[in-house]
């Protein structure tokens, strides 16, 4: 059992959690993660380790509540446990100094890139951060990233804060001003991801996105979490999660997060209407 | 009763094992066969000849003491005889269900000269479950403390035996696994129609009862590494026990498609994770109802695999194999059990391809014909293709069994462990002992993948090795 020392939202359904595990926070590295399960029933989820403290023994976590089973880590609060968090997994991100890195989060990306940026700062790095957000209210870890980065510009798709467009409209803009950027970090949504590689390409920036696919016991046992890299097959959890953007076979990694789908979707369904149920009981009563 | 002739007890028929009914078993995951009864389990044993020098004993790789075992049974001393079968094998209930006896054991004994062996497996699963469901699991004694600290990598049958061993013989134990669930292979691989999970963890809580310490979600060389395991946590020897582990893909065309699985991954999902209950549990597999699912191998996982896939509601479950049923390294009783269950066995043909849709689902598999030819190094029959013999055969779901490398994780994280080009560790044979001092291996991960009783008696091999080597260094001291 793992303890949760605290909790709270960053965004709708963004939740950040730290959490004891004084073993992975000693050894995890940027761009490592941990696979969690909540309950015996639970399945297996991986979560990027978005910061740690070898002092208080802790990790941070933060989830976005998509599915059921990211929806229940979502509605606990501090004080309650993880039954099972397993890691440090995955290799640690490669870190040296560029030059000038960018680092660009979409969504909850931004906690998935945080700690790579800082540890790409810490290594000598003219840091920037491109955020991304739908509107204002998504754009997570502004202030937390100001504190580590040179430069920091939030995006919304709808313009309600900082540059109106997408993260890869601010990138270009970026580039384009004359900027000699020498390493790209990109990590949100598979299209996202796309789009940046897209434009880093014609510039021969170097490139590294962190792939999300399903994974099952995420040390190397199953192979459920392949991707294509290069036109070689990759089992993400052990050979990554982070690879080269320009070789990286977005289209494969977009149909085979689908597997799932319409399972999920029914799995969420009832879970949100017995939350439903338990709510009308709670007003009845 | 007078005593049985020989002659006597060779009119005896070998007894069959009760069985839940094909037809009804394919639809459900409870165990298929129902064990003996008393009656049935005297019968057979009265069948054994008591040979003045079994040769039964030594087609067991651990060495049970058959024929003793086998006349308490006889006697209806089933407890005596379940102490007996725990002085050489700690884990009957889980031999006695997955041995290959056909080719240990019971290919030895001499009433199967001339008429069928005696039923040795069936009648050590008996003794086992009549132990545990009556009086539990009974404890071995526990010699003095020795105030040594031994970790044990890997919850498999090359782990458990190894702690059962080194916890019986003073040593304080503590079992590190990867997943969050302890048991390897037989909780992950081996579906619960087969070997049910309940009886790996009444074994896994006799372990514990014994003072076996369980770490679960421990990948050691990521969570601890082997050097910070001996160095920091003060441990004073290791065994690894981690397995084969790395599935391998056919590199064919259309192998990444939606609805192409591993074994492993498959098999872990309906058993380690529950899937067959979705949405009870969260963990989904494809759902195979009214489908077609072809199977690759002919392997025990391949028969795994085909009739798990049947049970969740497959129209048309198939093995595709390269080779002819007779070279197909599944156990027999498997093979006979999957036809009688409505699994296919389409022999002598080779996948080339697969094929799916513009989403991404996997649609079907272009196949080939193959022919026997001649004996390749394995000394089976090579297969060789038909020219012009390819068709194409709609699959919704693939399941490639062809077998498991080793998994790296410990390799990459332990630069002072000696294996060999396929990953393997290599050990000193008679001990288990890794080119690392204090550190000793066995199972899966010395042999590729093998067998359950062959990676118990390396657990149980290397437990001596390592109370000597523990032992000496205590008197050293
Ligand atoms: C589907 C299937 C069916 C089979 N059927 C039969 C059968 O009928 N009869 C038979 O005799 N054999 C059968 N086998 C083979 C048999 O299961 C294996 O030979 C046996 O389990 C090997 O035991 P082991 O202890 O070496 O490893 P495993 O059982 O593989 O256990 C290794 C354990 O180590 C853990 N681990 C791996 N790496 C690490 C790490 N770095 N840190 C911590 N833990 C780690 C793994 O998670 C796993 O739990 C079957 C195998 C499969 C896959
Ligand atoms: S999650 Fe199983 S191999 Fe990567």
């Amino acid at each position: 059992m793992f303890k949760i020392v605290s909790a709270e939202f960053l965004a709708p359904e963004v939740k950040r959690f730290e959490i004891e595990a004084p073993k992975i926070a000693a050894k995890r590295k940027a761009g490592q993660f941990v696979i969690v399960r909540i309950s015996s029933q639970g399945e297996r989820i991986p979560l990027t380790i978005a910061d740690s403290s070898v002092e208080r023994g802790t990790i941070t976590i933060i989830v976005q509540g998509i599915g059921k089973t990211t929806r229940e880590i979502n509605e606990h609060k501090a004080g309650e446990f993880f039954m099972d968090v397993v890691g440090p997994l995955g290799l640690p991100s490669h870190i040296e100094n560029f030059g000038t890195a960018i680092s660009i989060g979409g969504g909850v990306g931004t906690a998935i890139a945080f700690p790579t940026a800082k540890a790409l700062k810490e290594a000598g790095n003219h840091t920037i951060s491109i955020i991304g957000g739908k509107s204002k209210e998504y754009v997570i870890l502004e202030n937390e990233l100001r504190e580590i980065c040179d430069e920091v510009y939030p995006t919304t798709d709808d313009g309600s804060y900082g540059y109106h467009g997408f993260v890869t409209g601010k990138l270009k803009d970026i580039i384009e001003s004359g900027t000699k950027v020498d390493f790209v970090l990109a990590i949100g949504p598979i299209p996202m991801m796309k789009a940046v590689a897209e434009v880093t390409r014609p510039y021969g920036i170097k490139t590294v996105v962190s792939l999300n696919p399903v994974m099952v016991d995420g040390t190397g046992m199953c192979g459920g979490c392949r991707a294509v890299v290069g036109g070689q097959t990759v089992f993400v959890c052990v050979d990554g999660p982070e690879f080269d953007a320009h070789e990286v076979d977005f289209t494969l990694l977009m149909k085979r997060n689908n597997t799932y789908r319409s399972e999920e979707k029914s799995a969420l369904d009832k879970h949100v209407c017995s939350l439903d149920k338990q709510f009308a009981e709670a007003i009845n009563n | 009763m007078a005593e049985l002739t020989k002659k006597e007890r060779m009119q005896i028929p070998r007894q069959p094992m009760p069985e839940q009914a094909p037809n009804s078993r394919n639809k459900n995951f409870t165990e298929v066969n129902l064990g003996f009864t008393e009656e049935l389990a005297k019968l057979e044993a009265e069948r054994c000849l008591q040979c003045p020098k079994p040769k039964c004993v030594e087609g067991c790789p651990v060495g049970v003491q058959i024929k003793d075992f086998i006349k308490l049974v006889a006697e209806g001393d089933y407890l005596a005889a379940a102490s007996k079968i725990k002085e050489n094998n700690v884990l009957p209930a889980v031999c006695g269900r997955v041995c290959p006896q056909e080719e240990q054991c019971e290919a030895r004994c001499v009433t199967g000269v001339k008429g069928e062996s005696v039923a040795i497996g069936r009648l050590e699963r008996f003794v086992a479950d009549y132990e545990r469901t009556t009086t539990g699991i009974r404890q071995a004694e526990i010699k003095t403390k020795t105030g040594k600290k031994v970790a044990i990598i890997g919850s498999g049958p090359a782990g458990l035996s190894c702690a059962g061993e080194l916890v019986q013989l003073g040593h304080t134990v503590t079992v590190f696994e990867a997943l969050h669930d302890i048991g390897g292979v037989l909780i992950y691989g081996i579906p619960e129609f087969r070997l049910p999970k309940e009886i790996v963890k009444a074994e896994v809580d006799a372990l514990e009862a014994l003072g076996v310490e369980f770490k679960t979600n421990s990948v050691i060389g990521f969570t601890d590494t082997i050097d910070e395991l001996m160095t920091v946590e003060g441990y004073d020897a290791v065994f690894i026990g981690v397995g084969a582990g790395l599935p391998y893909f056919m590199n064919l065309p259309g192998e990444n498609y939606n609805g192409v699985y591993s074994a492993n991954e498959f098999l872990t999902r309906v058993n380690l994770m529950k899937a067959y209950k979705f949405p009870e549990f969260d963990t989904p597999v494809f759902d195979v109802k009214g489908k077609n699912v072809a199977v690759f191998g002919g392997g025990n996982t391949a028969m795994d695999a085909v009739r798990t896939s049947k049970r969740l509601g497959a129209a048309n479950a198939r093995i595709i194999y390269r080779r002819s049923e007779v070279e197909m390294p599944a156990r027999i009783e498997e093979v006979h059990h999957a036809k009688e269950e409505g699994i296919e066995f389409v022999m002598l043909t080779n996948p080339l391809e697969f094929l799916g849709d513009e989403a991404g689902w996997l649609h079907g598999v272009k196949l080939q014909k193959m022919e026997l030819g001649e004996p390749d190094a394995s000394g089976r029959r090579r297969p060789v293709a038909i020219p012009g013999s390819e068709y194409v055969m709609p699959i919704d779901m693939a399941v490639i069994a062809i077998g498991n490398g080793s998994n790296p994780i410990i390799q990459k994280t332990t630069p002072d462990i000696n294996f060999n080009k396929w990953g393997n560790i290599t050990v000193e044979e008679a001990t288990m002992k890794t080119s690392k001092k204090g550190v000793f291996a066995g199972g899966d991960i010395v042999t590729g993948g093998a067998t359950v009783i062959l990676a118990m008696g390396a657990g149980r091999k290397a437990a001596t090795a390592i109370d000597e080597y523990l032992m000496e260094n205590a008197v050293i001291q």
